[in-house]
């Protein structure tokens, strides 16, 4: 079980200052998905969550692991936080392979996900010795999400994954996710401005305004 | 066919270990400056910034002077280095890569900096959730991405230091074999009634190794690049 319950102040925030409060669980294989208009707080609580930034209160615990409890002072940093966060953008290290992207997380020791499957399920065997910049937006994301998964998180925090991308190229990307949800049974976190995409994915959707989730109409 | 004396090939292969030994050493100290300037606020963070940019403003030979007091044979440091460990750096090689190492030092952190304030800390952040620590992201992920600033820095020092004779001079000193690299040659043979034609010589030879020095810095550079796409 993967357990959030945090408030946010972001008192330098790019739109306006705000505070966020978050509070779900999240079971293994659900996928929860989180819409919200632009700057309502939606990365900031995944950035908060993988320890690229820090809650004003509250706790983030996964299974019997603490990653952050401001009463206790623990907070662990983010590379000590199992998670495999999908960056809008990909965030593919431009120096590197394909392959040395993906391999960048992998632990030395026994992983339980493995390479010939996320390669497989994603199908981006081709691309192994491509560089990103070689790669379509599509393609991209697919990396991206192998590298994630390949990182062994116990949550995968996707954010708006999909925003890049035209609407033909969504529908193509979108069955890997699905497949990708299904398949690895990690308690996900998906976060989108589109309604139908969320919607899509997720098993249960919350809509994120005003600082609060509450659930989606 | 123009060959070159045993005196010169001495010349030019001493200006070019001392040049190249003048990169090895400022390196790292370079990147950690830089990388201290580019990413770091502290209290004082202005006047460190003055003080590594210092010798470009000042004139070499008053760093000669105040390396001369540090490090001299009978200078604050020096004493205890030639005491301790019989070090002796004035009227020693070594001597003339500290010298050029000094002077080119801000070159050095400048061309760095600059390429570390380039890259985006977006892909850091990415490193740090994929479990790496801050000196894996600093090591794979920032410095590879700034490699062309390593490599400018790298140039410009190497240059510098091929051209530096102010600073080394006046702490090295001029020693035939020792010290005397291609400017404090040419100086030199400048300051002796018989010595203009081989003056010329070897500013012909100045001007032959600063271009192949360029040349293969630009190869270099074109392979680097080559190897990243």
């Amino acid at each position: 079980m993967f357990s959030v319950d945090i408030q946010i102040h972001q008192p330098y925030a790019a739109t306006s200052p705000f505070d966020l409060q978050a509070r779900f669980d999240l079971p293994a294989g659900r996928c929860l998905g989180i819409m919200g208009a632009s700057g309502c707080g939606k990365t900031t609580l995944l950035h908060s969550i993988a320890g690229l930034l820090m809650p004003s209160a509250g706790v983030i615990r996964s299974g019997d692991s603490l990653w952050f409890d401001h009463k206790q002072a623990i907070q662990l940093p983010p590379w000590q936080r199992p998670v495999g966060l999908v960056f809008q953008d990909g965030r593919l290290f431009p120096h590197m392979s394909v392959e040395q992207n993906l391999r960048y997380g992998m632990p030395a020791d026994l992983a339980r996900i493995v390479l010939p499957e996320v390669v497989d399920i994603l199908a981006i065997q081709s691309l192994l010795k491509r560089k990103p910049s070689q790669l379509s937006g599509g393609e991209k994301q697919r990396v991206a999400i192998g590298r994630a998964l390949l990182r062994q998180p116990s949550v995968l925090l996707m954010d708006e994954p999909l925003s890049g991308l035209d609407d033909q190229l969504k529908q193509q990307v979108l069955p890997y996710i699905k497949q990708v949800i299904a398949t690895f049974g990690l308690p996900t976190l998906y976060v989108s401005h589109v309604g139908d995409e969320v919607a899509e994915v997720a098993d249960e959707v919350l809509t994120l305004a005003q600082g609060q989730l509450r659930q989606a109409k | 066919m123009w060959t070159l004396s045993p005196a010169e090939l001495d010349i030019v292969l001493l200006s070019l270990k001392v040049a190249a030994c003048c990169v090895l050493v400022l390196l790292l100290p370079a990147i950690a400056m830089a990388w201290l300037l580019a990413r770091k606020r502290f209290w004082g963070h202005a006047l460190l910034d003055a003080l590594v940019h210092l010798p470009m403003v000042l004139p070499p030979v008053v760093l000669g002077y105040m390396l001369l007091v540090l490090l001299g044979r009978r200078g604050w440091i020096g004493s205890w280095l030639y005491e301790q460990f019989h070090i002796q750096l004035t009227f020693h090689w070594w001597g003339a890569v500290i010298a050029s190492a000094v002077m080119a030092f801000p070159l050095m952190v400048r061309a760095i900096r600059q390429a570390l304030m380039q890259v985006n800390p977006m892909f850091e952040q990415a490193a740090q959730t994929l479990g790496a620590t801050p000196v894996k992201t600093f090591f794979t992920i920032t410095l590879p991405l700034s490699y062309h600033g390593v490599l400018t820095g790298g140039i410009l020092a190497f240059s510098r230091s091929l051209g530096e004779f102010g600073a080394t001079i006046t702490f090295a000193g001029n020693l035939e074999g020792e010290t005397r690299t291609l400017p404090l040659a040419i100086y030199s043979l400048t300051q002796s009634p018989e010595g203009d034609a081989a003056a010329l010589r070897l500013v012909i030879l100045s001007v032959l190794v600063s271009v192949v020095a360029l040349l293969a810095s630009q190869w270099l550079e074109r392979r680097l690049i080559r190897s990243q796409r």
